[in-house]
């Protein structure tokens, strides 16, 4: 008796050791790019990037293709940088715009989430109205330009709708796709452990969409800025003060090239920075959790 | 028969009734007449071909459907559900899937964490609560899965051909697992297959179903100690009997 039991107890560890062996051999290995490397990789090619442009730019003016008028040098543009700094201008400038554009992105995501939840769930609505929130994407939001002055006036609130009928749609579509692609497995799981109707929601559906959902508000951001822009350049008035639209307008106007060259790549820049510290971190983040985010790099 | 003999003398003492349990879809029956009892602490196989609606009758065990005529009867509650894909949340990590669980079932925090540490451990996966699920291998995430099922703390585990997917190796040692922590836990399993060599590997009973619609054919006891083998003669033995009954059952398809 005493000897069963001793053999079944060599059969138990036998079995757990085999196991943490299929366990150790079988598990994804995980490798962590040395810094060295994400410098090589990531930030060397747009930085090379960049310095070809700045090259290539100088090199078009060195060959005199078209008039100074024209095409400015970078030196002159750096100058024009330089002057709007001096003057103590180029911050307020920028966060006049990135102030409008972040709360008029705040309230298209309060807007467009609720939105884009009902249409989703909802038969009804969705048939009624998802065909058209897709045609609104296709839209260019700067259409909305003259409608708007002439609805509410040459003040901040047309700037703000104008944002939002760029940035809602993105943001409702994102959340539609992603609660569209969720496998109906996760949905039979819930409900063997109890998740029904809004604990569904809470602890499936949302979780379920976010990766869609954040690169809808990705997109939204990036129709906010382009709606934002096209408002401020059509509509200058000194009530609205001088945002980086105005001042590429306003470059325009005094025929100043390297103003106009200034303004295009600040928004530009604005764009992308905010692209940059704000929405790819969070995407990167929860992709990586998932396990859906191959880093980049030489292939092998 | 003796079982029958032990519902007659402790009411309720089964786990699932499946009482004249018909199913179609529109015109189309897919199960027919299917007469099944679950005891406390057994482990069933159901066996058979594609389209012998096995997991559609797990699915009404389950209560994700219902059955067109017949009553089924789980009196310890909703029964856990296992699937071929793990069907993991990977936005949660391992434990935090268990605790998903818990947490739907009304525990509080504290004590939901020491359970999914303590279920982790049962299925030698100590150490993996942080893990990520795309960090786990096939055979860790069905365990998981297990674990997380184990957590409805209920009396009955559904199982729809769980180790379907997994390499022979792994699937060995889950078979093995799924014994120790069936004898250890006590509960019962309904675990649904198209591998006959699994199905007697594991179970005490093997019910075969035919294909479109899905009858009882035939029901063997498993009389081979535990823990067996898949390569035990005894295994062997009976699957060749088994397999038999169910290719003349296939064949049956192939006249028209």
């Amino acid at each position: 008796m005493a000897s069963t039991e001793s053999k079944g107890r060599t059969q138990a560890h036998d079995l757990a050791r085999l196991e943490a062996g299929l366990d150790a051999l079988e598990s994804p290995q995980r490798r962590r790019t040395p810094a060295r490397d994400v410098l090589l990789r990531k930030v060397l090619p747009p930085l090379l990037a960049v310095a070809l442009v700045l090259a290539g730019w100088q090199l078009l003016v060195w060959l005199r293709v078209t008039s100074d008028y024209k095409l400015p040098p970078p030196s002159a543009t750096w100058d024009s940088f330089r002057q709007l700094w001096l003057r103590g201008e180029l911050l307020d400038v920028i966060w006049t715009s990135v102030s409008r554009g972040l709360s008029g992105f705040l309230l298209a995501l309060a807007i467009g989430t609720p939105l884009g939840l009902v249409v989703a769930r909802v038969w009804f609505v969705r048939a009624a109205i998802r065909p058209i929130l897709a045609g609104l994407q296709s839209l260019p939001s700067v259409a909305w330009v003259p409608a708007a002055v002439l609805w509410l006036g040459l003040n901040d609130s047309m700037m703000y709708a104008v944002i939002l009928l760029g940035a809602v749609p993105s943001i409702a579509n994102g959340l539609i796709a992603g609660i569209e692609q969720i496998p109906p497995l996760y949905f039979r799981a819930g409900q063997t452990i109890g998740a029904t109707g809004l604990r569904s929601m809470r602890h499936i559906v949302l979780p379920a969409a976010l990766p869609s959902y954040v690169a809808g508000l990705k997109q939204g951001w990036a129709f906010s800025w382009r709606s934002l822009m096209a408002a401020e350049i059509i509509a200058s008035s000194p009530d609205l003060g001088l945002g980086l639209g105005q001042l590429l307008e306003n470059g325009r106007n005094n025929a100043d090239m390297p103003g106009v060259f200034l303004g295009i790549m600040l928004i530009l820049v604005v764009g992308i920075a905010i692209d940059l510290l704000v929405f790819s971190p969070v995407e990167r983040h929860i992709l990586r959790g998932r396990g859906l985010l191959i880093d980049a790099g030489p292939r092998s | 028969m003796a079982a029958t003999a032990l519902a007659k003398t402790v009411p309720l003492a089964y786990q699932a009734r499946i009482t004249h349990v018909s199913k179609s879809y529109g015109r189309q029956l897919v199960l027919d007449d299917i007469n099944l009892q679950v005891e406390p602490g057994q482990f069933v196989t159901l066996l058979g071909a594609s389209g012998c609606g096995k997991s559609t009758l797990l699915n009404l065990v389950a209560g994700l459907d219902r059955p067109t005529a017949g009553s089924i009867e789980t009196p310890h509650g909703r029964p856990a559900l296992m699937f071929q894909e793990h069907a993991l949340f990977p936005w949660l990590t391992a434990g935090k899937n268990i605790e998903l669980v818990l947490r739907l079932g009304g525990w509080d925090r504290a004590a939901r964490r020491q359970e999914a540490e303590r279920l982790l451990d049962l299925v030698r996966l100590k150490g993996a609560y942080g893990k990520r699920v795309h960090e786990l291998s096939g055979g860790m995430r069905q365990r998981v899965a297990l674990a997380r099922a184990l957590a409805q703390d209920c009396r009955l585990l559904l199982m729809d051909e769980p180790f379907a997917a997994l390499d022979a190796i792994t699937r060995d040692v889950l078979h093995e697992e799924l014994t120790r922590i069936w004898q250890q836990t006590g509960i019962s399993i309904l675990f649904v297959t198209h591998n006959v060599r699994e199905a007697i590997r594991l179970a005490q009973r093997v019910v075969l179903l035919s294909s479109r619609p899905g009858r009882v054919v035939r029901e063997w006891q498993v009389d081979i100690p535990q823990p067996r083998r898949i390569e035990d003669p005894g295994v062997a033995g009976l699957s060749t009997e088994i397999t038999e009954v169910l290719r003349d059952e296939i064949r049956r398809h192939g006249q028209h």
